[in-house]
């Protein structure tokens, strides 16, 4: 990986005034001398900051904010894969296909994408509004397939509900979060099917009882 | 001191040392690729497994310290198997490109894939292939044979000391560089070469020149600063083809500086290859009779008042002495050796060496560099101080001009009246010096070189009294030279003798006619057109500045061409050795002085170099000390004095372009563009 493999960016970087404040606590939290602790939390605020992206001059920054060479930074964010090194669609589209999503069908859900705004996986949309890529087990795994939108979860995909929530997006809407297929959080398919007073009590309606 | 048994052998080791290292004692060789004697352990390569007993699987012995009671076995069915499978890995992704690859027949991997590789590969997938890096013009990249040892990382952090190189992306997309892509801007550069076991970093000037075996090697010293570095002359056929460093812990460890490494292709420019006489204005060959007659007449011609020799920073001490004796011998008393104007003279020895010597940088805990920018004055030293930094506890102090240096330095501004002021203890500075258990000042040669030298150099000698830095078991006052003829024409006593003149008396009598003949003994740093009418005989081997204002040109020998003896900065007597001979009809230099002395009617008394060397050591003892260096006595030196309070500037403005030969060098014409024109053009405003 190098930088000419990466657009140039702007020529530099700051925080807004806002995320100066927040980036001097995250400091803080680290002992006298470990301030390079708090590398990967600055590189964070820096891509949020700066449209889901960071720039070189981002990490300059950042390595300059705590005393580190720039190359220790470059390190960091070229090692872990949800440092984004070139500009993203505003709308990141990060589908699980680890093996529970995989075994619960993100195939369909890849391929709704690529229906759905013409784009495999690494890729971005000519209006720059979305980019579609695979990641690792996003760590909600009960409500495979999942698509983890920016930070926002969607769960319990299948194809139309993914051409549905892509459709949704497109319409310049914001989606519901969480599973697309009617079910509560993690709680079954159909409703609850223990502490089925508790839930009655609380206005949800228990799985029907066969 | 734990106690251990390795393959049977029961051995004790100090506390701390390694399975790896207890098995070096023993002479029992452990195959790595990561682990570096000079660097810190990382353990990733995992080619250096041994079997320890109880536990379940092979341990990496590179990383393992020696426990009591510990049983290792490094020569059983496992332990090969173990090897045999990590070696599978490493070539799973190399090219397999040794006929075409720089570090064929001197490379880790294809020595240690003799001991454990495979006679085939099972591996049928498609191989990885990375993109070679630009690192500037000395390092060449083909990063696909990269195995990842970071031993390239770990040379630039720790003993560079600017962290530049790294490993970016992950896993199978991990790769080697600088990200950024910049040439890696350090004087100690090429040394990554030398580190990386693989062919991944090779020798950008000497890319496909020859193969280790075709290679000669000759052990010498280098003599392009006085730092003095061990080195390797490798050639063939006549021609130097590269210099490697060669291990001296007392000196330069197992580095040396790029211009030591780099600057040999210079040897093969702008050579002066016979004897030239000026005639109408104009350089003609001549025949060395004719050379040697002309210049005998006129010596022989001109009153000794009116004969002046410089040497310059290239000289060896042998030709020093015999041009010493010859022209002494008729009464001439001007003799320099200074042609930088510095006020040291040879008062006191222990005045103008580096007392605590380089290895002893590692015991300070003060340091106080005075007008010196030692990572371009001196680079190994500089790598010392860095080592010592390292190892915590130490403080450098800068009185001069603020330098980047590969340490932290305290900057106490750059007014040289200071030195007055922490000798007489009214700078506070004064008490940490005294309350520091092993101060040093580093005293550099452009300080000694004002107008003011001989006071700045009093003024130091006071601090390094008045501060504790000199005592029973330490003295930590240094002087810290840049040309390597120095310390040995101050042990000869190369300097103007009673009613002589000095640089500055020799330049004004040329000035004005009373000084008619000056005889350049490889004297390049001073503006010829400054010797007036004078007849000028220039010694040397590069048409450099000395040559073109000669009326007669004696071709003289190189360092890499002669045996030769030079004094480093510490007082260390070294010997060079002939690698090569001297180009055309060039000669060893004091061969050229014993045939002008027998030209001029007056043999010197030596016809060997075995006789010279005798004669050397009778000059002065330390001559016979070779590659020891014998505490000098401390004395009194330099002139009290007021110090100017003007600031100090540095004497090397290119580090790459020090000398004749180093000028000549296309590869240092490379570093200076690449390295030290984008720097100045920043620093005065003409980028662009
Ligand atoms: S380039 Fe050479 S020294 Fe650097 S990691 Fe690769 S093999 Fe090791
Ligand atoms: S596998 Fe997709 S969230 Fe865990
Ligand atoms: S030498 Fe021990 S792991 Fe590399």
């Amino acid at each position: 990986m190098s930088a000419s493999e990466t657009p140039a960016g702007p020529a530099t970087f700051e925080f807004t005034a806002d995320n100066l404040a927040l980036a001097q606590r995250i400091i803080a939290k680290y002992p006298e001398g470990r301030q390079a602790s708090a590398v990967m939390p600055l590189l964070d605020l820096a891509q949020r900051q700066h449209d889901n992206w960071l720039p070189r001059a981002a990490m300059d920054y950042v390595a300059g904010m705590l005393g580190m060479a720039p190359i220790r930074v470059y390190e960091v964010a070229s090692f872990y894969t949800m440092y984004n090194l070139k500009p993203v669609g505003k709308h990141f589209v990060q589908v699980c296909t680890t093996t529970p999503c995989w075994l619960r069908g993100s195939d369909e859900v890849l391929a709704a994408c690529k229906r759905k705004l013409g784009i495999g996986p690494g890729e971005t949309t000519a209006d720059g509004q979305f980019t579609v890529v695979e990641v690792e087990c996003a760590g909600a795994c009960v409500n495979a397939p999942v698509i983890s939108l920016n930070d926002v979860y969607y769960e319990d995909l299948d194809g139309p509900s993914t051409e549905a929530l892509l459709d949704t997006l497109i319409r310049g809407e914001t989606p519901k979060p969480g599973p697309q297929n009617g079910r509560i959080n993690s709680a079954p398919i159909g409703g609850p099917t223990t502490l089925t007073e508790m839930a009655q009590r609380n206005g949800v309606k228990p799985a029907s009882q066969e | 001191m734990p106690k251990l048994t390795i393959d049977g052998i029961e051995l004790e080791v100090a506390p701390g040392t390694s399975v790896l290292q207890a098995c070096e004692q023993l002479g029992i060789e452990v195959p790595r690729f990561c682990y570096h004697e000079k660097l810190s352990v990382p353990a990733n390569c995992r080619m250096c497994l041994v079997e320890m007993e109880k536990a379940p699987k092979p341990i990496a012995s590179c990383a393992m310290p020696c426990g009591e009671g510990m049983v290792i076995k490094t020569d059983t069915d496992t332990v090969h198997k173990a090897r045999k499978g990590v070696m599978e890995f490493l070539l799973i992704n190399h090219p397999l490109d040794c006929p075409i690859c720089d570090q064929g027949g001197e490379c880790d991997l294809q020595d240690q894939a003799v001991g454990y590789g495979f006679d085939r590969g099972r591996y049928g997938e498609e191989k990885r292939a990375v993109k070679d890096k630009n690192l500037g013009p000395l390092i060449k990249t083909i990063m696909t044979r990269c195995i990842h040892c970071t031993r390239c990382i770990r040379f630039s952090d720790e003993i560079a000391g600017v962290s530049v190189m790294g490993a970016t992306g992950r896993g199978e997309h991990m790769e080697i560089g600088t990200y950024v892509e910049a040439a890696v801007s350090s004087e100690l550069s090429g040394n990554l070469v030398d580190v990386c076991p693989v062919g991944a970093l090779t020798s950008k000037p000497y890319a496909f020149t020859a193969r280790p075996w075709e290679l000669r090697k000759t052990e010498s010293v280098d003599v392009l600063d006085a730092v003095g570095s061990n080195i390797r002359i490798d050639t063939r056929g006549g021609e130097v083809l590269r210099i490697l460093p060669r291990l001296n812990e007392a000196v330069n460890e197992e580095w040396i500086s790029d211009k030591t490494r780099y600057a040999h292709d210079g040897l093969k420019r702008q050579r002066l290859d016979r004897p030239y006489i000026r005639e109408n204005g104009k350089l003609r060959a001549a025949s060395w009779e004719e050379a040697l007659a002309l210049t005998a007449a006129k010596l022989k011609g001109a009153a000794p008042e009116k004969i002046a020799a410089i040497a310059g920073d290239l000289a060896d001490a042998e030709s020093l002495l015999a041009l010493k004796d010859l022209l002494g011998g008729m009464g001439v008393a001007s003799l320099e050796s200074r042609q930088d104007g510095s006020a040291i003279d040879a008062a006191s020895r222990a005045g103008y060496i580096f007392n605590s010597t380089i290895a002893g940088i590692e015991q300070a805990d003060q340091i106080l560099l005075i007008g010196t920018n030692p990572r371009w004055e001196g680079a190994l030293v500089n790598a010392r101080i860095r080592k010592r930094y390292l190892q915590g506890g130490l403080t450098v102090t800068v009185l001069g001009p603020r330098v980047d240096l590969t340490f932290p330095i305290e900057h106490l501004g750059n007014d040289a009246t200071l030195l007055n002021a922490i000798a007489d203890g009214s700078h506070p500075y004064a008490e940490t010096l005294k309350a520091a258990k092993k101060p040093l000042l580093i005293l550099g040669s452009g300080a000694l070189a004002r107008p003011d030298g001989a006071a700045v150099w009093a003024a130091a000698r006071a601090v390094a009294e008045a501060c504790g830095l000199v005592r029973e078991d330490w003295n930590g006052f240094n002087v810290l030279h840049r040309a390597a003829s120095r310390v040995g024409a101050l042990d000869l006593g190369f300097l103007p003798a009673k009613g002589g003149r000095d640089l500055a008396g020799i330049l004004d009598g040329a000035r004005k006619g009373e000084v008619e003949v000056v005889y350049l003994l490889g004297a390049d740093e001073i503006d010829a057109q400054n010797f007036g009418r004078a007849f000028v005989i220039y010694q040397g081997h590069h048409g450099d500045r000395g040559a073109h204002r000669a009326d007669v040109i004696l071709p003289g020998a190189a360092y890499t061409e002669k045996n030769a003896t030079y004094v480093n900065t510490e007082g260390r007597a070294q010997h060079t050795r002939q690698a090569t001979f001297p180009v055309g009809e060039a000669r060893e230099d004091w061969k050229i002085i014993r045939a002008l002395s027998g030209a001029l009617g007056k043999p010197l008394p030596y016809d060997t170099l075995q006789q010279l060397r005798k004669r050397l050591a009778d000059a002065n003892p330390v001559f016979a000390q070779v590659d020891r260096v014998t505490p000098a006595a401390w004395g009194a030196f330099g002139t009290a004095g007021a110090v100017a309070a003007a600031p100090f500037t540095l004497p090397v403005e290119n580090f790459y372009m020090t000398d004749a030969i180093s000028r000549a060098s296309a590869t240092m014409a490379e570093c200076t563009e690449a390295f030290v024109s984008p720097a100045v053009a920043e620093r005065t405003g003409t980028h662009g």
